[in-house]
């Protein structure tokens, strides 16, 4: 249990967290930049130190203004991952992995050198100099630093910004595998909500230092009161889904969720496996009734529920799908002409070529997830 | 074919040893010094700053004079030094280490603040998240990232404390073995009739310590260098 209830002021900005989540998996902390991400993750980290309030982790309080508790940093047992790596220069790699693994007494660890080695794959790189590293093979070595410093949460401030597409498809497997095979918390600041969407299974939401919203990454991007925190552009909703079935002939995958089914280009996956899909809003068309003779492949039956009502070209239809919530963005024109409005029944169309892998995370834990939404 | 006189051996081997402990016990402070104006803000630093960096606008002997009066016998500090501890530093080569330390300190100071500024405090941080005291990022972190920076603060004040003349002769005066150093040595033989002979081989004395000093500087500033980047 992650338990944050703080309160700074930075300059202009009056930074103000209150939330509580399950501290296991991955929580992303997701905002535009300004909105106080990096500054509640370092105040977590005990680097900046909150005016008043309290932060506890697992029971322990790190800091209590009114107790007059304040650990310091290097007691707090955190791994923390920088945006740019803060690899120390005048260290080798191994000399970089090791600095967090000689602090921590013998027989409290629990990571040992040959595992991250083995997990990060940076066994080549042991004897080299940061400086000789790629962006990407730095960003692996300050995580494998931060995991051999024994901690009993990771915290990673945009891990992945400073590197450009390839470098982030290098290094998100293995923090993939992070989340997945070690049972270690993970708080994700990040401003990418494709990121997010693949990694994270709770969603903090801020925005102009203050904590908007806490939820399952499904919950909060299917609302439409948040929508201008999770974006327009990114505007979708994400569904849980399970593997049901393979067409090999075609190359396809058969998705199941409570809705109904998607057919999306062939996973290489087993049968049953739990799946995140990300839908964009802009991929999704509305018919009245089921079209014929059509490319699409994946008709779904919905009632509207919602719709935006801004003044724009553009209007954001929000669909349920026997409980699942689908977004489409139509034209405000497509709209009038078929004379859309909440509670009549319609047919979502989904073009199967636009789910692609980027859309997609994987799901191998049950949704963990507590926390009033403010 | 150049063999060193008593008298030129004895200046050397004086030179070297004032200015090495001249060195020596002023780096500690020098550090620290550093450390405070870098780091800190707080209440007279601009006075402290101002006090440190004063020998390098003074007369020299300026400063010699304001430590004999200071340290001398029945100085202020120099009685209390010769009553609690029987130290007499006035006309002793400690003295004159001393003297040289005054006048290198701010040379030193700056070489290391220079570095301890060009450290990159985000690396600092990254020590602590991992476990690691405070004094313990300084002497694992910071300390080996500013090494080039000490050993040419070190450098310069050992150069500039070989070089050292007039708060030398105005604090220690100019005693045969016990504080004619090389400069000294050279102002005296200039003095005598006949002796520029022997001034012009002090001269080139001078010279060749100087030049090696800094040889050996150069190789040891490479080697940290190499250690950083590579």
């Amino acid at each position: 249990m992650l338990e944050v209830d703080v309160q700074r002021q930075l300059g202009a900005l009056a930074l103000k967290a209150d939330f509580a989540c399950r501290a296991s998996g991955i929580t992303a902390i997701f905002g535009r930049s300004g909105a106080g991400k990096t500054s509640l993750v370092n105040m977590l980290a005990g680097l900046l130190k909150p005016d008043r309030g309290r932060i506890a982790l697992a029971g322990e309080t790190l800091f209590d203004s009114k107790a007059g508790i304040d650990v310091p940093t290097e007691r707090r047992r955190l791994g923390y991952v920088f945006q740019e790596g803060r690899l120390f220069p005048h260290l080798t790699v191994r000399g970089n992995l090791t600095y967090g693994l000689k602090r921590v007494p013998k027989q409290e660890r629990q990571i040992e050198l040959e595992q991250v080695v083995a997990l990060l794959d940076i066994e080549a790189l042991l004897d080299r100099r940061p400086r000789a590293l790629s962006g990407g093979e730095k960003q692996r070595v300050a995580l494998g630093r931060a995991l051999l410093a024994n901690p009993k949460i990771l915290l990673m401030d945009e891990p992945l910004a400073a590197l450009d597409q390839p470098r982030k498809d290098e290094v998100l497997p293995f923090i993939e595998q992070l989340r997945d095979e070690m049972a270690l918390p993970i708080v994700y600041v990040s401003h990418s909500m494709q990121e997010i969407v693949r990694l994270a299974d709770t969603l903090v939401l801020m925005s102009e230092g203050e904590v908007k919203a806490v939820g399952s990454v499904e919950d909060l991007t299917s609302r439409l009161d948040l929508r201008p925190l999770t974006g327009r552009y990114e505007a979708g909703a994400v569904l849980t889904t399970s593997v049901a079935g393979q067409d090999k002939a075609f190359g396809l995958t058969d998705l199941r969720f409570s809705g109904g089914r998607l057919r999306v280009p062939h996973l290489k996956l087993p049968l049953g496996q739990s799946l995140r899909v990300r839908i964009r809003a802009r991929d999704v068309s509305i018919a009245l009734s089921p079209p014929e003779n059509t490319s699409i492949l994946n008709m779904i039956e919905c009632e509207i529920k919602a719709m935006s009502e801004e003044n724009s070209p553009q209007v954001d239809v929000q669909l349920d799908a026997r409980g699942t919530a689908i977004w489409a963005r139509i034209t405000a024109r497509s709209c009038k002409a078929l004379n859309l409005r909440p509670g009549l029944k319609v047919f979502a169309l989904i073009k199967s070529v636009a789910i692609d892998r980027q859309s997609l995370g994987r799901r191998d834990r049950t949704a963990r997830f507590l926390s009033e939404d403010k | 074919m150049f063999e060193l006189t008593p008298l030129e051996s004895e200046a050397i081997r004086l030179s070297l040893r004032v200015a090495l402990w001249s060195v020596v016990t002023s780096l500690p402070f020098g550090l620290a010094a550093a450390w405070l104006l870098q780091r800190y803000e707080f209440y007279g630093k601009t006075l402290l700053n101002g006090i440190i960096h004063l020998p390098l606008v003074l007369p020299p002997v300026v400063v010699g004079y304001l430590l004999l009066v200071l340290l001398g016998r029945r100085g202020p500090l120099g009685s209390w030094l010769y009553e609690t501890f029987g130290i007499s530093l006035p006309f002793t080569w400690e003295g004159a280490a001393l003297a040289a330390a005054v006048m290198a300190f701010p040379l030193m100071v700056r070489s290391i603040r220079l570095s301890l500024e060009s450290v990159d405090r985000n690396l600092e941080t990254a020590a602590r998240t991992l476990g690691a005291t405070r004094l313990s990022v300084f002497t694992t972190i910071t300390l080996p990232l500013i090494a080039p920076g000490i050993l040419a603060g070190c450098v310069l004040a050992f150069a500039r404390s070989l070089g050292e003349f007039g708060a030398t002769i105005t604090f220690v005066s100019n005693i045969p073995g016990e504080t004619r150093t090389l400069p000294l040595a050279l102002y005296s033989l200039i003095q005598t009739p006949d002796g520029e002979a022997g001034a012009l081989r002090l001269a080139l004395l001078s010279v060749l310590l100087s030049l090696a000093a800094l040889g050996a500087s150069e190789a040891l500033a490479r080697r940290l260098r190499a250690r950083l980047s590579d």
